[in-house]
């Protein structure tokens, strides 16, 4: 919440210490017992909420024994939805890096008009429903849709493809990067760039030697986020995949396949897969934190 | 347009294929088979034997892919550019939206092929528990106090319209042709639904997985299936006095082939669907072959009732589906839900 609120405050363009005055006095005065409580009460709900719903993919997935989920994994199908799904994410999350890197860059180190569209722009994906962000490439690109007669006529194909699948989820995905670097940049502020100029450093210059650095450490958390996404996504792509089975299934969408085939171990073995990627994300950026920390610290507060 | 600014836009359109390395140069030949829920263990065998049959007599390397979903949907999603070069779907219905609503197949489709281009058939059954414990036999033992009746929401799903029909027909016969009272039948049975699942595979889910409910209306595949794959143990098959035939019909996407070069295989695909050889293997995922002599095979299979046929007892899909499905029809007036 607080680094929420910092965002927001930083996003306005200003910056805001936290009120040092409570500090004097005890943060909490309610008895032990409630205290006690409220944190059980908490941990209880991470439980049955969090922890035991992964553990029982696990579970699941190997229910049939070692064999029978390595066979689930082994099969064409499933692998085809891991190439799939590792090549969606291959496209995506590098474009919106360079997306998200431009949009940041712009939105902290410059002043033009239409800034605060351009932001309101950059979260969109994020308020707008994953289905409803499908469903708008099928208007626009389906054979009834804006386009569609012109890209029949040039042979392009974009819905029901690789195609919409990355564009699916590249919009999805898109405020990942931004979204992190930009209360970042804002903060560092424009000062190392304006030195760099004036001493006589070029544009390009100035980026890779300056700017990038200073958010390198925001920057890869960003993309982790990104990629978690990008691979788990299942909405927007449901809609404009077709399900054709090894060419278009990602692994999420895999997994509903085989659910509804009475597969139980194999949706369940390409879930833990999933889960499994999801976990070594977290483990990645949580090493990064552990080894790095005070140079994220240094970048970025939460 | 004219042919030199249209060559020219294909030059570009080419070349930014290339870039984006959208332009798929295959070597074989690769086409869609876009088909309904239950069908993806059948298709799956029909497409390798297929194939085999093809590289035989042609020498070429042919490849069906397959998308499965809900009937309705995969007919959306063909309509919208899913690029089917043959469609399977669960009720002719659906393949007549196609029709409609794009240029993609000529009106008349369904007179192309034999038997109203239904190469397989099945019925309406009902799957209940292990020893029948609510003694469910019949039609009227759906109305029974206290059984509760699975069957998915007929506005979405092809098997849900077949459940609703082969009840309504039922009814109709039984009270010499009174609609009043058949409506009455009907609008008992949807009383007793607990919960009206989108799609068949849904509603064999949530009665089979979930345990809800006393009996599953379904098609008789679906039901072999689900005895098949979740435990002749726990469920059984009860075939009613009467049923309806279901017609599940396929149709080539004119549109599709003509683009993709794929005409002459995809035409051979649906005439295979018809030979013994896709026969037997309809049969033995529990579709009722077409073929006399591979239906003889699995006479016990497949049990012989009476059945009413969409076209003579309703007068057809347009009809059933105007008269019972749209907004205000007669489903819409006897499913109040929660009541």
């Amino acid at each position: 919440m607080v680094a929420q609120a910092r965002r927001a405050l930083s996003i306005a363009g200003e910056t805001v210490e936290p009120a040092g005055a409570a500090q004097a006095r005890r943060a909490t005065t309610e008895p032990p017992l409630v205290r006690w409580a409220l944190i059980a009460a908490g941990v209880v709900f991470i439980l049955l909420v969090l922890v035991l719903p992964l553990i029982s993919v696990f579970m699941e997935a190997l229910r049939g024994g070692a064999a029978t989920f390595l066979h689930a994994v082994g099969d064409g199908d499933t692998w085809q939805a891991v190439r799939l799904t590792l090549l969606v994410a291959g496209i995506a999350v590098p474009l919106n890096v360079v997306f998200g890197l431009a949009a940041a860059w712009a939105i902290a180190k410059f002043d033009f008009r239409g800034k605060s569209l351009l932001i309101t722009l950059i979260d969109l994906p994020f308020s707008v429903s994953p289905v409803i962000s499908g469903l708008i490439y099928v208007l626009l690109y389906g054979a009834n849709g804006w386009f569609g007669p012109a890209l029949k006529e040039l042979d392009i194909k974009i819905i029901f493809n690789v195609t919409g699948l990355v564009l699916a989820t590249i919009f999805v995905t898109f405020p990942f990067v931004a979204r992190e670097l930009i209360p970042l940049m804002q903060e560092q502020g424009r000062d190392e760039e304006e030195a760099a100029i004036s001493l006589g450093a070029s544009g390009w210059r100035t980026f890779w030697h300056v700017t990038l650095p200073n958010v390198a450490w925001g920057l890869l958390y960003g993309v982790l986020l990104c990629n978690a996404r990008a691979m788990g996504e299942f909405g927007a792509v449901s809609v404009v995949s077709g399900h054709i089975r090894g060419l278009t299934n990602t692994m999420p969408l895999h997994v509903e396949i085989l659910y509804n085939e009475y597969d139980f171990v194999g949706a369940f073995a390409v879930a833990s897969l999933l889960a499994g990627l999801a976990i070594v994300t977290l483990v990645a950026k949580s090493l990064l934190e552990w080894r790095y920390g005070d140079r994220l610290a240094a970048g970025r507060k939460h | 347009m004219s042919d030199r600014l249209s060559r020219a836009i294909r030059g570009a359109a080419f070349a930014i294929g290339i870039v984006a390395g959208m332009s798929a140069a295959h070597a074989d030949t690769t086409m869609l088979n876009v088909s309904y829920d239950p069908t993806r263990e059948l298709y799956k065998a029909i497409n390798e034997s297929f194939a085999a049959k093809w590289l035989a007599e042609t020498g070429e390397v042919v490849t069906v892919g397959q998308s499965h979903g809900g009937s309705g949907k995969q007919a959306r999603a063909v309509i919208d550019g899913l690029e089917a070069d043959v469609v399977t779907l669960a009720l002719a219905y659906d393949i007549d939206a196609i029709a409609r609503n794009s240029d993609l197949l000529g009106k008349d489709w369904q007179e192309r092929l034999p038997n109203n281009s239904s190469p397989y058939t099945s019925i309406i059954v009902f799957l209940v528990r292990k020893g029948n414990p609510k003694g469910i036999k019949d039609w009227p033992d759906l109305l029974k106090p206290d059984v509760q009746v699975i069957t998915p929401n007929p506005k979405t799903s092809g098997g849900a319209r077949w459940n609703y029909l082969a009840a309504w027909a039922y009814a109709l016969e039984q009270s010499g042709g009174d609609e009043a009272e058949a409506k009455r039948f009907v609008g008992d049975l949807y009383s007793r639904v607990p919960v009206l699942d989108a799609g068949a595979r849904g509603s064999t889910t949530t009665f089979a997985q979930r345990e809800l409910g006393d009996v599953l209306l379904t098609w008789e595949n679906e039901a072999h299936l689900a005895v098949k794959h979740l435990g002749a143990d726990k469920l059984e098959i009860v075939v009613p006095s009467t049923s309806i035939l279901a017609e599940p019909p396929v149709a080539l996407i004119d549109g599709n082939v003509d683009d993709h070069g794929t005409r002459r295989v995809a035409e051979a695909y649906l005439r295979y669907l018809y030979s013994p050889d896709a026969q037997e293997i309809a049969a033995q995922n529990f579709y009722r072959p077409t073929d006399q002599t591979v239906a003889a095979r699995y006479a016990d299979q497949f049990p012989q009732i009476p059945l009413v046929t969409i076209d003579q007892a309703f007068g057809g899909w347009q009809e059933a589906q105007k008269k019972h499905f749209a907004d205000g029809g007669i489903f819409d007036q006897i499913y109040r839900p929660g009541q």
